[in-house]
């Protein structure tokens, strides 16, 4: 499994919705509160592998889990994806940040030429 | 000084910024084509003010999971337009230079957002997330919804 470095803005929403078998995941969740068991079952896929999905869901918040006796129920937390609309925001900041950056690096060099 | 302007009704595209700065045209030209003036405003990078040249910039505060953002330099017109692909999905970078009195006038355009995300957002418009999503989405993301959706 790829590990990446978790962002500023918690767990990396983007990347735990771009692959396939997680956003089936959420949908599934989506239903409501499953054990990983049972949502192993609809894939194509290990159980162990299921559960590596689940742990980056868990990672970005994106699901909880709870423990029912001898059982882990996930549950989805669809909050984390509102960055997917703020991503655009995240940009404007991003330069806004930038571009003041660049400010500070002319007046810099202004100073270095007088 | 700064201003930000959005262009489009539904989730937004583009994004404009103007500033003016008290530096010559020339100078502003540097700080945007020089590999390490880059660096120490913007990101790393291996940027070279030539058409065509593909370069990339690392970004370490993570916006969304590019960490590497691949670009492709489309226009240098020295001292007055410089533009590049930025990522892979289409998004384009523009800045824009104008001698004012004042200074230089500098105008960054970047085009082509919501294609960078596409496929994220057209999962979450399209499944209904709008409506589980626990806190209110403004209204613009629901007409932006059936916008997609046609």
């Amino acid at each position: 499994m790829v590990k990446r470095p978790m962002s500023r803005f918690g767990g990396d929403v983007f990347y735990a919705v771009a692959d396939p078998t997680r956003r089936a995941l959420l949908d599934l969740l989506a239903q409501g509160e499953e054990p990983v068991n049972s949502l192993a079952e609809r894939f194509a896929m290990s159980r162990p592998a299921i559960s590596q999905h689940l742990a980056i869901l868990l990672k970005t918040r994106l699901v909880r889990a709870r423990r029912v006796g001898r059982e882990r129920l996930y549950q989805l937390q669809p909050k984390p994806l509102e960055q997917i609309y703020d991503w655009v925001a995240l940009y404007e900041r991003f330069w806004t940040e930038k571009l003041s950056a660049l400010g500070e690096h002319l007046r810099k060099n202004r100073e270095k030429r007088s | 000084m700064l201003w930000a302007s959005t262009s489009g009704k539904t989730v937004k595209r583009d994004l404009n910024f103007e500033m003016v700065y008290p530096n010559r045209p020339e100078d502003v030209w540097r700080a945007l084509t020089d590999s390490d003036a880059l660096a120490g405003w913007l990101m790393e990078n291996n940027f070279k003010p030539r058409v065509g040249h593909k370069f990339h910039f690392r970004s370490k505060s993570g916006l969304g999971f590019e960490r590497i953002i691949p670009c492709k330099v489309l226009e240098v017109e020295k001292p007055r337009v410089l533009s590049y692909a930025w990522g892979n999905s289409g998004s384009v970078v523009t800045f824009r230079l104008e001698p004012v009195s004042q200074g230089t006038r500098l105008r960054l355009e970047h085009k082509g957002l919501s294609g960078l995300r596409g496929l994220a957002l057209a999962w979450v418009l399209g499944h209904g997330w709008v409506h589980k999503i626990e806190q209110r989405l403004p209204a613009v993301l629901s007409n932006a919804a059936m916008q997609e959706a046609q």
